[in-house]
């Protein structure tokens, strides 16, 4: 290493590459995309460590096992584990280039992904209406921004969800559409793996504790 | 408390075996590193050795950039020049090896004088402050941070003050250190380092004047608008004119309970220093757990209810009794949810005393 | 339970009314016309020379990686105005403020002063320098046409900028928060700041911090997808390796800053309990998650100037770079260590001698691979041929002063020194001198390296050593009276003073602000004297300093395309490599080249989170939620778009490439 470390001085050594070819179209978004995923989980993981400190908070209000249904929440769960299920569909029928099939699955995965967020929304709206606002402790602060989050999350996949709808049904699937379900689908698994955790650390052990 | 005789094999005491604060010309005003307290002594003294112990390195690498520097100038064609010159192990070992060395060196100092300084320790045994052996009994003292001033409590004395601190001299001092409304840092350079003061929490500090003297304490962490002015007065006294001092305090009337303190809280600046002869015992606590005002249900009530698990639904629209500060600043009107302050001293409140079916939920 | 009684505010306003304007504050009202005037000078030029579909066309729709480098520094230097007028009222303050006299500032204001100078320093010069460095010269070292995402990177610049035009409407409507530049509840929640300081600063925090993290996920993905051939990571420049590693840590801790804002702004907007005293808040998990980004950040800020200390040690020595290998590894050592020393931020919280002596040693360890770094630039100057042109001596300049830096650093890390010199001025000192010794002196040496890469013409250089001349003695009469004064216990972010005898140091550290203040002047002069004197310095080369990485392959400034042909890369040193054996600038047999096309979407965009932001800040809710639809909308409708690239005709290539064949025979015959 203390001299330069070259190939052999006379070798014909070309410094242009005279035969290239262009970067094919969406060459680093996958990547990019599941850099961005790995920066939303690092948001996740702040927001379940404000959960594990403030968990325990409650201002001698509720805790989990006066506020949390865990049939609901197990049916919430399992709206979404299915909507990854036909998401995984969805994607099976595009690599098979059936426009109609991935429509068709898009459309229940969507379906699934809206019965989630109705369930969570009937979750919440029973706990407010009960006084177990986000105000009232930092348990609930910490339990409501967590969940929150996520369903926000879910909330702009199925907006994602329905535009791709729309523009597979005008364009096809052509290489950039299949692309962009792609990262969809990397997007709506996270999803999942995120509520996994939400399900066993907040509502699980949280019954448990 | 006893206290034997210092014996930490490493660095006894921390101390210096030669005298620095003359090496700096006699400046007195550097009281960071000659304080009048033995414990900013040796944090002092800590700061002078992690420094001569880094100068080993970085008195060379400066030498050795401006020497490079001017001798590889391009002007100088005699030096020898030797474009592809990159790599050396034995230099790559050197280079990492000497900070390594240095930092093992002052990692060790840290763990030791870290352990050593704690704050929380108590003054003694293989602690600082070996000239506190004659004094076996600490003086008490509990602080709290206001806005923006300073309140002491001295328990044992029954005395308070407000921007005003003495000690006697060669005594030991346990601080127990709260706040009402933000964070602040109690600092006074030429006793011990500082420590945050927080609300709903107490931290601890444990120092020790050597000299006597007038000196100043502070704030060292901003707090809002009035913290400039957020500083007292931190006198040393021999022990007989510390208790002169307890004694005109206690001769000056005042009482400070609950009802004067709601009113001592509210934000104020640049204070002149005050004493209060009489001190509700309980004040300090009722202090720390956010409890002062009648009616409010006390941190550690709190936490022990929902130790258990909370109190259930049945607690969910029962809020008035836990609001502190979360809507207005400590000592200003918040609208319905500021309970009148009355002047009567209340009981210490327990749960069952506050779970009473008080207000109506608004939800 | 009771929330506090809603104000009234108006349906259509807000909070927002008359009174938010600061008109009984003269030195604001003074500014304001100031900058009215500027503003509508600037504007009267542009209409006039007919510039605004120059501008829109060429420049704020661009996705050229080469211009929004440029917009970016552009920011960065403007901001970097205002943050140093911040600074030079608060050293007149202090150095007036003595014995009963309130000085000239009321509280008020210069607690904002101290809040908007740290944020703006760090968020809108330091940040917008460095990834403006990044964006221009990355994608030239590793011989790539442009970024991975080019829209991407052009909203990520123009959320920057939305995020930095917010924080300066707080100087003229309504007030920036007064909490210190980290907002540390409770001080920064609505009991205890219940203006709208806080919430400026949260939202141009937010809306900056979208950009940063974009634009972090666009520099990983070029570096590491659209290397040349051949251009192994080890075979990287060292500018791109620091590169690399500060966006790692921009895209592993921004989104920490971002969730914890949230926090604090749901804290503030829906009274939750997160850092409340009540309620089962914890103020100190701020303090902690504000931190764990807090950390990182200081190192996301100063390596990518240790890779530009590298390429200029390397160039102006004349010789390679002294020990690659450990460089490399350093930096990576550096990135990993910096997620764990937060704590030595506030051991004085009371954690416990365990946790502290752990956090002080890591924090120590870090030294040990900055310090190797030092070693490695030290011995690329052993046997070289030191050329003393401005990025060289700033460079020295540099070594010099970060090892101080780094001494007190250090020192800070032992904990029971910093029970004594936490929050001084000491640390005020410190974090100066590494700040401005490091990354301000490193910005320094890259512009005048790099400057005539991206314009043709080189700075001048008699203005370049005068600014110089100005700068460092400026910093060490500003800065060191600020260690004696730490030494003396004299806190930071103090308004008033009781002890007299302190004056003197106060004064010499305002006449250090004086001078450095020359140096700025002397900096904008050296600017605009190069500028005006153009063709005389102008470098047809492409290569003025006999550089050894790829961007010195091309010409200044470098076509739209960069590369006419990709470069292959045999070894670390390139361009140099290239140079010694002879190789020959193809100058025939060129192809059409794929290029990104430009897009005003991020400059809607942003223009649209600028007004959401407002809104947010002054409750504008109807603006707020049509915004907020804006948005989502027009991301959408960008999505339909499926043509975002054109080709550059080869013959368009050909006669570019062609006039650069005559401006480089015409550079070597002359």
């Amino acid at each position: 290493m203390s001299t330069r470390p070259l190939s052999a001085p006379d070798a014909a050594v070309e410094f242009y590459d005279f035969d290239e070819h262009d970067h094919p179209d969406g060459h680093s978004t996958m990547l990019g995309f599941w850099i961005y995923l790995m920066s939303d989980c690092l948001i996740f993981a702040i927001l379940f460590a404000t959960y594990a400190v403030l968990g325990g908070n409650f201002a001698t209000g509720p805790g989990p096992r006066d506020l949390f249904e865990l049939p609901l929440v197990a049916l919430n769960t399992a709206m979404l584990l299915f909507s990854s299920i036909t998401y995984g569909f969805a994607m099976l029928s595009m690599q098979k280039n059936w426009v109609g099939k991935t429509q068709f699955w898009l459309a229940v995965t969507g379906l699934f992904g809206a019965c989630f967020l109705a369930i969570e929304l009937y979750e919440f709206s029973h706990l407010i209406h009960i006084g177990a606002t986000p105000q009232r402790s930092g348990f609930l602060s910490a339990f409501f921004t967590l969940v929150g989050t996520h369903g926000l999350h879910v909330t702009f996949g199925i907006i994602w969800l329905v535009t791709l709808m729309i523009q597979v049904s005008r364009k096809g699937l052509i290489q950039a559409n299949k692309r962009r379900l792609m990262c969809l689908s990397l997007f709506w698994h996270f999803l999942d793996v995120i509520w996994i955790g939400v399900f066993t650390f907040v509502y699980l052990m949280g019954m448990l504790r | 408390m006893t206290f034997a005789p210092a014996s930490n094999p490493l660095l006894p005491r921390l101390g210096l075996p030669l005298a620095l604060p003359p090496l700096l010309g006699g400046c007195s005003s550097l009281v960071v590193l000659s304080p009048a307290g033995d414990v900013a002594q040796q944090q002092g003294n800590l700061v002078l050795m992690s420094t001569l112990l880094m100068l080993v390195i970085i008195v060379p690498v400066l030498a050795l950039t401006v020497l490079f520097a001017w001798k590889y100038r391009a002007a100088n064609k005699e030096a020898r020049y030797d474009p592809d010159w990159d790599h050396s192990t034995q230099l790559e070992l050197v280079i990492w090896a000497a900070p390594l060395l240095i930092i093992i060196c002052l990692g060790a100092l840290t763990w030791v004088g870290t352990h050593m300084l704690d704050p929380y320790r108590p003054l003694g045994k293989n602690a600082p402050a070996e000239s506190a052996i004659a004094q076996a009994k600490p003086l008490e003292v509990e602080v709290v941070a206001l806005d923006w001033k300073w309140l002491f409590i001295y328990p044992e004395e029954g005395i308070a003050t407000v921007n005003e601190f003495a000690a006697p001299v060669g005594r030991p001092i346990n601080f127990k250190i709260s706040a009402s409304s933000v964070m602040n840092s109690f600092y006074i350079p030429a006793l011990a380092g500082q420590i945050y003061a927080m609300p709903g929490m107490e931290t601890k500090l444990h120092a020790v004047f050597d000299e006597t003297g007038e000196y100043t304490g502070f704030s060292s962490n901003y707090s809002g608008a009035g913290f400039s002015k957020m500083r007292f007065a931190a006198n040393s006294l021999p022990e007989d004119e510390f208790e002169a001092w307890v004694a005109k305090a206690k001769a000056g009337g005042g009482n400070l309970d609950r009802a004067t303190y709601l009113e001592l809280e509210k934000p104020s600046e640049g204070d002149p220093a005050k004493t209060y002869a009489t001190v509700d015992p309980e004040l300090y606590n009722a202090i720390m757990n956010m409890c002062v005002e009648p009616g409010k249900m006390c941190m550690h009530d709190i936490m022990m209810v929902d130790a258990k698990g909370g109190a259930g639904e049945e607690s969910i629209g029962q809020t008035d009794h836990l609001l502190y500060d979360k809507y207005a600043a400590r000592g200003t009107q918040a609208g319905p949810a500021h309970t009148p302050e009355t002047t009567e001293d209340s009981a210490p409140h327990s749960p069952a005393h506050n779970e009473r079916p008080q207000s109506h939920s608004t939800h | 339970m009771h929330a506090p009684i809603p104000e009234t505010y108006s349906p259509i306003f807000g909070k927002l009314s008359l009174d938010a304007l600061p008109l009984h504050e003269p030195i604001l009202v003074a500014t304001f016309a100031v900058v009215a005037l500027g503003g509508i000078a600037v504007l009267a030029l542009l209409t006039k020379f007919r510039l605004w579909g120059y501008l829109w066309k060429e420049w704020f729709t661009s996705v050229d990686h080469k211009k929004i480098g440029i917009m970016y520094m552009i920011l960065g230097l403007v901001m970097f105005l205002r943050g140093f007028a911040d600074a030079v009222m608060m050293r007149l303050q202090q150095a007036m403020a003595f014995g009963g006299s309130e000085g000239y500032l009321p509280a008020h204001h210069y607690d904002q002063i101290f809040t908007a100078h740290g944020v703006i320093m760090i968020f809108f010069v330091a940040m917008p320098f460095i990834t403006g460095f990044m964006n221009f010269i990355v994608p030239l070292q590793i011989g790539a046409r442009d970024v991975s995402f080019p829209f991407l990177n052009n909203f990520s610049f123009w959320m920057t900028t939305s995020g930095a035009i917010l924080c300066m409407t707080s100087l003229f409507v309504g007030e920036f928060a007064q909490t210190g530049w980290l907002a540390y509840p409770p001080l920064s929640g609505i009991a205890y700041s219940p203006n709208v300081g806080v919430d400026y600063y949260i939202w141009s925090l937010q809306i900056a911090g979208v950009g940063t993290t974009l634009s972090g996920i666009n520099l990983v993905c070029t570096i590491l997808k659209m290397r040349a051939p051949g251009m192994t990571l080890m075979k990287m420049p060292v500018f791109t390796w620091t590169s690399l590693c500060a966006n790692i840590l921009i895209v592993a801790s921004f989104p920490v800053l971002t969730a914890v804002l949230v926090l604090l702004g749901l804290d503030r907007y829906a009274f939750t309990n997160f850092f409340t005293n009540d309620f089962g808040g914890n103020a100190m998990m701020y303090v902690n998650l504000i931190w764990i980004w807090g950390h990182p950040e200081v190192y996301i800020l100063i390596l990518p100037l240790f890779g530009v200390f590298s390429e200029v040690t390397s160039t102006f020595s004349g010789k390679r770079l002294f020990g690659y290998t450990s460089m490399v590894y350093a930096t990576i050592c550096i990135t990993i260590l910096s997620y764990l020393v937060w704590l030595h931020h506030f051991f004085t919280m009371g954690s416990g001698a365990s946790v502290n002596s752990f956090f002080g040693i890591t924090t120590m360890v870090i030294s040990i691979p900055t310090g190797a770094k030092l070693f490695n630039w030290l011995f690329t100057m052993y046997r070289g041929r030191i050329r003393f042109e401005l990025p060289m001596m700033w460079t020295v300049a540099f070594m010099i002063t970060f090892v101080i830096g780094g001494m007190t650093g250090v020192l800070l890390a032992v904990p029971p020194a910093d029970f004594v010199l936490h929050n001084s001025l000491f640390l005020i000192a410190h974090f100066h001198n590494v700040i401005i010794g490091g990354v301000l002196f490193g910005a320094f040496a890259a512009i005048n390296f790099w400057w005539p890469k991206a314009f043709g013409f080189k700075l001048d250089t008699f203005w370049g050593k005068v600014s110089f001349w100005c700068w460092v003695p400026g910093f060490y009469l500003a800065f060191m009276p600020l260690y004696v004064l730490g030494l003396m216990g004299v806190t930071r972010r103090m308004r008033v003073f009781d002890d007299g005898s302190l004056q003197i140091w106060f004064i010499i550290a305002g006449i250090g602000a004086a001078v450095i203040a020359l140096g700025i002047a002397a900096m904008l002069i050296q600017f605009a004297v190069s500028i005006w004197r153009r063709e005389e310095l102008r470098d047809d080369t492409g290569d003025p300093w006999n550089g050894r990485t790829l961007e010195w392959a091309t010409s200044s400034p470098p076509p739209e395309y960069n590369f006419a042909f990709t470069p292959k890369i045999h070894t670390l040193d390139s361009w140099h490599e290239m140079k010694e054996r002879g190789c020959e600038r193809p100058t025939s047999g060129f192809k059409a080249i794929h290029m990104p096309r430009n897009t005003g979407t991020g400059v809607i965009l942003s223009a649209i989170a600028l007004a959401v932001g407002f809104a947010l800040v002054w409750h504008i809710w109807w603006l707020a939620g049509a915004g907020m639809l804006g948005l989502i909308a027009t991301a959408i409708t960008h999505t339909f778009n499926y043509k975002r690239d054109y080709y550059i005709p080869a013959e368009t290539v050909a006669e570019t490439e062609a006039a650069r064949t005559r401006q480089l025979a015409a550079a070597t015959g002359a």
